[in-house]
């Protein structure tokens, strides 16, 4: 890993920011700081971050929308730094198109193994084709590439929404916890929040599915987890 | 409630009824009854609920009565005086003829029939000639010796006839006959005597009273047509005058049913300034008293809820920055010198403490503000116990405690929160550690149809007598003197029961000085079932029969 990862953090907490940032360079990142929230945009398009490390509470334009903004014109990872872990605020962050979150006051260390585990996929290299979904409108994923397609067109994904369908198209017809979700795709080792699943799994499943209320390419079993439609 | 007693009809005597028949009747007479009893209750119930009936009832009771007896006596009074005139008419009548009657028979032999009915003929002529104010009248002439005169088809009663026989003037009711071939009907008998040169003759007057009759029956109807008119008016004003009464009443007791359902902005529609009027207004009054009250105390809740998500971001991030200076302090203490090495240790360990009791404190703070919901669903209690003991392996190993389990070989499935159910089990296990002194601590799984429970049991010194009732109070040291290895925040075994009640389950404590102490944790299998019992008894001493009996 020749290239330190860059982080964008947006924090409005100086101290927070500065502590952050001798964190993250101990740690072999190249961290860049934003305070306030309407600036956030213009200094993400500047750095062009590979991860992105986001206050929830921000003068200006809130968390939340920075998050949507962010999300409309990229897939960067971002996780949300939270002091609410009230289900609404967590599953409002979730759905604005947070990947992750942690709450804080969180330990350096499961904010780096988050990070890493978002930053991940970046390190795999191999040839790989899957193909899941209904025989007549199947979907069709090429690894390697970040490719998703279906009906001739092609889908855009986040990295986590490619990762969470990979896992899930890997193994076709097992059925997968969500807490073994959590572990293969967040990088979890011990169980956690499976608001995190949900909300990512509705989130998918509005880009490939033709009728995200019948899903055929993601199912849901019922008190056990999800599973590959058939291919 | 009175039940009206069904009229039982007596059997006829002298009719023979068949067997068939007799069951027939009986059958008719229960569901007669049945129909009675139906009707009574539906009656007695109406009687209870409707004040406007009961009301109406008594008022025609009360005024039925009143205008029965007001009309009794009026129509009394009336046919007594009319008759009344009609006798004194009819006696002074009697007296006019005498003088004219006493000349005419003077002549008159009794014992020849012939001058008898003339002698009457005459008599009568004459009285009609000089007028009268007593009415039509008939008159019958009878003697002593037996020979009367046009009487035949009248009867004078006996007692008048003795009495006039005496030679005294006599009057009495009796029937009597217009015409000799007419019917029977009500009259005036006048009797007097006349003396004659033969004997004596008896005089008598005979009344029809049929006009009398109709004008008495006519005050009678006019009494009675009245004094119906007059209930039912009563009637009328009483249902009126109940019913301006009874419908605010009514109108404030819906308002108060659904102000009582939660509808506070609920009033009443207030005319006038009358008593009703005034009814209306306190009860607006007092409905807008309640109203700010609980609006006050929802702003109060609300700004209390505010208040614990303010403080909750406004520590944490100032707790993150030191958490993170504090584990890069903690990394790099082996190149410290000693004395800083051992701070950034400790400031390492007491961060745990405080990040915990701050935890701790907004938890309870969520239960306080009532905020706290339940995420529930369908877990196995045994796996949740084996992560719990999982995660304190590190701890139990530092205290020097075994942990043993005890589980069916079934799944318990409850409808739980599971983080809430992991966190109860961890403050029990912590805390069984922390009093367990070195010694085995034993956790029992065991569940029924309803329930299942979880006991975690240590043999420390266990708690006095009084103390199973405290442990759960908030900030409660059993022995302040004794060090604590885990640093529990003394808020555990409150979140524990807050907890447990947020499950609608039991969290209970037993304990003995010297033979250490047992918790109970008890919840309902099913969400929204009540329960009765526990599949585990809380003193242990139960527990060991239940074990040999296995």
């Amino acid at each position: 890993m020749g290239v330190k990862p860059r982080v964008l953090v947006v924090d409005d907490d100086s101290a927070l920011a500065e502590m952050l940032g001798i964190v993250l360079r101990t740690d072999g990142f190249e961290p860049a700081f934003v305070a306030d929230g309407s600036r956030a945009l213009q200094a993400f398009r500047e750095t062009k971050p590979d991860i992105v490390l986001l206050d929830l509470m921000l003068p200006g334009l809130s968390g939340i929308d920075v998050c949507r903004a962010i999300r409309a014109e990229s897939g960067t990872p971002i996780i949300m730094l939270t002091a609410k872990s009230d289900t609404v605020d967590v599953v409002l962050g979730l759905e604005s198109g947070a990947d992750d979150y942690v709450v804080k006051p969180f330990k350096p260390k499961e904010l780096i193994a988050r990070m890493r585990a978002r930053l991940r996929h970046h390190e795999e290299v191999a040839s790989e084709t899957l193909t899941i979904g209904p025989d007549e409108s199947p979907v069709q994923i090429d690894v390697p590439a970040h490719q998703v397609v279906r009906d001739g067109k092609a889908i855009g994904l986040t990295p986590l929404e490619f990762d969470l369908l990979v896992a899930l198209a890997r193994k076709p017809r097992q059925v997968f916890t969500r807490e073994v979700l959590l572990e293969q795709v967040w990088g979890y080792r011990h169980a956690a929040d499976t608001r995190l699943v949900n909300v990512h799994v509705q989130r998918l499943r509005s880009k490939v599915e033709r009728d995200p209320e019948r899903p055929e390419v993601v199912l849901t079993v019922r008190g056990v987890g999800y599973k590959a439609g058939p291919p | 409630m009175t039940e009206a007693q069904p009229e039982v009809p007596e059997d006829q005597p002298g009719v023979a009824i068949v067997p068939k028949a007799v069951e027939f009747w009986r059958r008719v007479r229960g569901r007669a009854a049945e129909r009675l009893m139906s009707s009574a209750r539906a009656g007695a119930h109406a009687w209870r609920h409707s004040l406007q009936l009961r009301v109406g009832m008594t008022t025609v009771l009360v005024t039925g009565v009143v205008v029965f007896v007001i009309g009794i006596m009026l129509v009394d009074q009336v046919s007594g005086g009319i008759l009344r005139a009609k006798k004194q008419a009819a006696v002074s009548q009697a007296k006019i003829g005498l003088a004219s009657a006493t000349s005419v028979l003077a002549a008159v032999d009794a014992g020849v029939s012939g001058d008898v009915e003339a002698a009457q003929l005459q008599i009568k002529s004459n009285l009609t000639a000089s007028g009268n104010s007593a009415g039509l009248f008939t008159i019958a002439i009878e003697s002593g010796s037996g020979i009367s005169a046009a009487a035949t088809s009248t009867t004078i009663p006996a007692g008048l006839r003795t009495l006039v026989q005496q030679n005294n003037l006599a009057v009495q009711y009796a029937p009597i006959r217009a015409t000799p071939s007419g019917k029977l009907e009500r009259g005036l008998i006048v009797g007097e005597p006349v003396q004659a040169r033969t004997g004596l003759f008896e005089l008598y007057y005979l009344f029809p009273l049929t006009n009398e009759e109709q004008t008495i029956a006519l005050v009678q109807r006019t009494v009675l047509l009245s004094g119906l008119a007059l209930v039912l008016l009563v009637l009328g004003i009483a249902l009126l005058v109940t019913r301006q009464v009874v419908r605010p009443v009514r109108v404030a007791a819906q308002t108060a049913g659904r102000l009582a359902a939660g509808d506070l902005s609920q009033r009443i529609k207030v005319h006038g300034t009358d008593d009703i009027a005034r009814l209306g207004q306190s009860f607006n009054d007092m409905a807008g008293s309640l109203q700010r009250q609980i609006r006050r105390l929802e702003d109060l809740s609300r700004l209390q809820r505010r208040f614990t998500s303010d403080v909750s971001h406004e520590l944490r991030t100032p707790l993150t920055t030191i958490r993170m200076a504090s584990e890069l302090l903690h990394a790099n203490r082996a190149e410290f010198p000693p004395e800083l090495g051992r701070s950034a240790e400790l400031l390492h360990t007491q961060l745990d403490r405080f990040e915990a009791l701050l935890g701790d404190l907004l938890e309870i703070s969520r239960y306080d503000a009532g905020v706290a919901r339940l995420e529930s669903e369908t877990v196995d209690l045994r796996g949740l116990v084996g992560v719990t003991v999982e995660a304190s392996r590190v701890l139990a190993e530092r205290h020097g405690s075994e942990i043993i389990v005890s589980e069916p070989e079934y799944p318990v499935t409850v409808d739980m929160d599971s983080r809430r159910v992991e966190r109860i089990l961890r403050n029990l296990l912590g805390n069984a550690l922390d009093h367990g002194e070195g010694k085995p601590i034993e956790i029992t799984i065991r569940c029924d149809d309803d329930a299942a429970a979880v006991t975690v049991r240590d043999h420390g010194v266990g708690l006095r007598p009084g103390e199973p009732g405290l442990v759960f109070n908030r900030f409660w040291r059993g022995d302040p003197s004794r060090s604590r290895l885990t640093g529990g925040t003394g808020l555990g075994l409150a979140i524990s029961l807050e907890d447990a009640r947020l499950h609608d389950g039991w969290l209970q404590a037993w304990g003995e000085r010297g033979r250490g102490a047992q918790f109970r944790l008890t919840l309902p299998r099913h969400a929204g079932h009540t329960l009765m019992s526990s599949p585990l008894p809380l003193n242990p001493d139960d527990t060991d029969d239940v074990d040999e009996d296995e």
